[in-house]
């Protein structure tokens, strides 16, 4: 329970972290960046708007820093991210809804696989040793943990989009012809267009969970109780996975959780290269036309959605490991 | 084996640390390529007109020439020499990536073995630090800063790396610098009434070379993987002559649509090289630095002191 209480607690403190940077940031700039960005759309906004963007910025005030960030904090948690100045008049919070899905889908379909795939390799890469498998893994790991993720959607790009014309590489679905909806074509084509950037992403995410089993798995695998079932004459499978791979798979969550990040920022470039319509294109989109309330509450946004994430993983591995509960 | 560990013990465990490292570079294959890899990456760097005599940023070519002997890659979109690009880009990426591997680690130094060393308060208020930092996701934050600061150049690129990219390494070296406080040697020297600032410095920090060689690698590699996605982005200066602000307009001018795949393809396998150089070295000096990834010689460590004891590390330095 102490367990969960500290991880609950450092999940506050995180997130009051980012927070708090956030709202530090575009003040702490030399010449106030947003105060430009205020004067070129001054005359489009009506007074809320731009009342809101003013507290989120700290443009054209005169109060004191801790009660803007009183006003801010306030801001944020009532859900008030302010208007965006790319798709004016419309809130952020309706533009980030639009975006969501599409990163929800794609990052979430392919990190569920790439862990699955990852940990299901990193098993029979250990269990046979020194085989195939386990010479080739550790290499090509090394030269993958190298090569930015964006290139690899490039290359790809390249050869299916490009050469081979076998998969379509923008946008995710064919913006011209679909009507967005429950309909077959639609859907067809959403799940076309996934394929590549899904496909980038399981290549430069899936080494981690590989390796990182492989290696506990070979820890495990030394186990007297691991012996001890082969003793008994089971099956090599049941060894394999009831035994080693059960009691092995628990540093993989924990590093499920602090690799979160990674695959995040992977998506986000992997979104650029194809143009796929999810958060991170969007970020980026926004860092260029200079919307920096949407670029802020999209900061937040994936940020929280980290947290949350590691939260769930470490709460997993508080239900999944008695040690956790007790030890601490 | 006995004569040597007669001769290792009267070494500072720094040239040890450095002996031993320079003997992995030579038995460990990947740590040979490595180093070859780099070298090569380093010797462009420092002398890029020997193999490029085209300027880099001139555009006074034909635009979309493929590859030729005039032209080893072909011209840009803009008429510029590809081959000169790459070849003059390697600097910069170089530039960063040993100052933030440097300035990071020096940071992570100071952060990880303070926590550790002096505990306490400023153990739990350095740690929380430290992990904050590590949960929050890297990239975006990088992203956000590099936005309001209007693509600043290279320098804006190199503070803003160092400041948020340090802690993985940090809470490593506080791992060890932990199971290094308990140690004899250290309880030597404080029974000696030195001064904490003393004992780091000339105590804990040359014990924990390999360490801080691996996380200087580390560092490095991460710095070449943010710094060329930021620039590949737009958030660098795009007039800067490097591997990242090549793809970035060769992604601008759709390189990969119009037949002109080497605009992209040549830097990001440049970047993929000099960042597997770096992680190849760095998987040498994991087993130099980590004491579990060679058991064998920790065993006999036991039996026959090959690690200067207490003793004689007092004698060395009361003298």
């Amino acid at each position: 329970m102490r367990y969960v209480l500290r991880r609950l607690g450092f999940f506050v403190l995180t997130l009051w972290a980012a927070l708090t940077f956030n709202f530090l940031l575009p003040r702490l700039m030399p010449g106030n960046p947003a105060l430009a960005m205020l004067g070129k759309f001054h005359g489009n906004l009506t007074p809320q708007s731009l009342n809101a963007l003013e507290i989120l910025f700290g443009v054209n005030t005169h109060k004191s820093l801790p009660v803007q960030y009183i006003d801010y904090v306030h801001q944020i948690v009532t859900g008030n991210f302010g208007t965006s100045l790319d798709f004016y008049p419309a809130s952020v919070d309706s533009v980030i809804g639009g975006a969501i899905w599409w990163t929800l889908g794609l990052v979430g379909v392919t990190t569920v696989l790439a862990f699955v795939l990852g940990t299901g390799l990193g098993i029979v890469a250990a269990w046979r040793r020194g085989g195939r498998l386990d010479s080739l893994l550790p290499p090509v790991f090394v030269i993958a943990s190298a090569v930015p993720y964006f290139w690899v959607g490039m290359v790809l790009v390249l050869v299916f989009g490009i050469n081979l014309h076998w998969l379509p590489y923008v946008d995710g679905y064919y913006v011209a012809t679909d009507t967005p909806g429950l309909n077959v074509t639609f859907i067809e084509d959403v799940l076309s267009h996934a394929l590549l950037p899904a496909l980038s992403l399981l290549i430069t995410t899936i080494g981690t969970w590989i390796l990182t089993m492989r290696n506990t798995m070979i820890t495990t695998l030394a186990e007297d109780y691991v012996r001890m079932a082969r003793a008994k004459g089971l099956p090599g499978w049941r060894v394999m996975l009831d035994y080693a791979a059960r009691n092995a798979i628990l540093p993989n969550l924990t590093g499920f959780a602090m690799s979160l990040g990674f695959v995040v920022s992977g998506a986000i470039l992997i979104e650029y290269v194809f143009n796929y319509p999810g958060v991170g294109f969007m970020l980026l989109q926004a860092v260029q036309g200079e919307d920096y309330p949407l670029m802020q509450a999209l900061f937040l946004l994936i940020t929280v959605a980290v947290l949350v994430a590691i939260l769930i993983a470490d709460l997993a591995t508080a239900l999944l490991d008695p040690r956790t509960r007790e030890a601490r | 084996m006995a004569l040597q560990a007669t001769v290792e013990s009267r070494r500072l465990p720094s040239s040890q640390a450095l002996n031993r490292i320079g003997r992995a570079v030579r038995s460990n294959r990947k740590a040979t390529a490595g180093t070859i890899l780099l070298g090569i990456f380093i010797l462009v760097a420092l002398f890029p007109g020997v193999i490029a005599h085209d300027s880099p940023t001139l555009d006074a070519y034909r635009p979309h020439l493929g590859l030729s002997s005039a032209h080893l890659l072909g011209t840009t979109a803009y008429g510029q020499d590809m081959w000169a690009q790459l070849v003059w880009g390697t600097r910069n990426v170089l530039e960063i990536a040993f100052v933030v591997g440097l300035a990071a680690t020096a940071i992570a130094v100071l952060v990880g073995i303070a926590a550790a060393y002096l505990g306490g308060l400023w153990d739990g208020s350095l740690s929380v630090v430290t992990d904050v930092l590590l949960v929050i996701p890297l990239f975006p934050l990088l992203i956000v800063i590099a936005g309001y600061a209007h693509g600043g150049g290279t320098l804006v690129l190199i503070v803003v790396i160092t400041a948020t990219s340090w802690s993985y390494t940090a809470r490593q070296l506080r791992a060890q610098a932990l199971t290094l406080r308990s140690r004899d040697f250290l309880e030597a020297a404080r029974v000696r009434g030195e001064r904490k600032i003393y004992i780091i410095v000339v105590e804990v920090i040359p014990t924990m070379t390999s360490l801080i060689v691996a996380s200087f690698l580390t560092n490095a590699l991460y710095a070449v993987l943010f710094a060329s996605s930021l620039q590949f982005i737009g958030l660098g200066d795009p007039n800067t002559v490097s591997w990242g602000t090549m793809l970035y307009w060769a992604q601008n001018n759709a390189a990969l649509q119009t037949g002109q795949a080497m605009w992209a393809l040549a830097p990001g396998a440049c970047i993929a090289a000099l960042g597997a150089a770096f992680a190849l070295l760095n998987y040498a000096f994991d087993e130099i630095g980590n004491p579990a990834l060679r058991p064998v010689r920790r065993r006999s460590l036991k039996r026959q002191p090959i690690q200067p004891s207490p003793v004689e590390q007092g004698e060395r330095h009361a003298a």
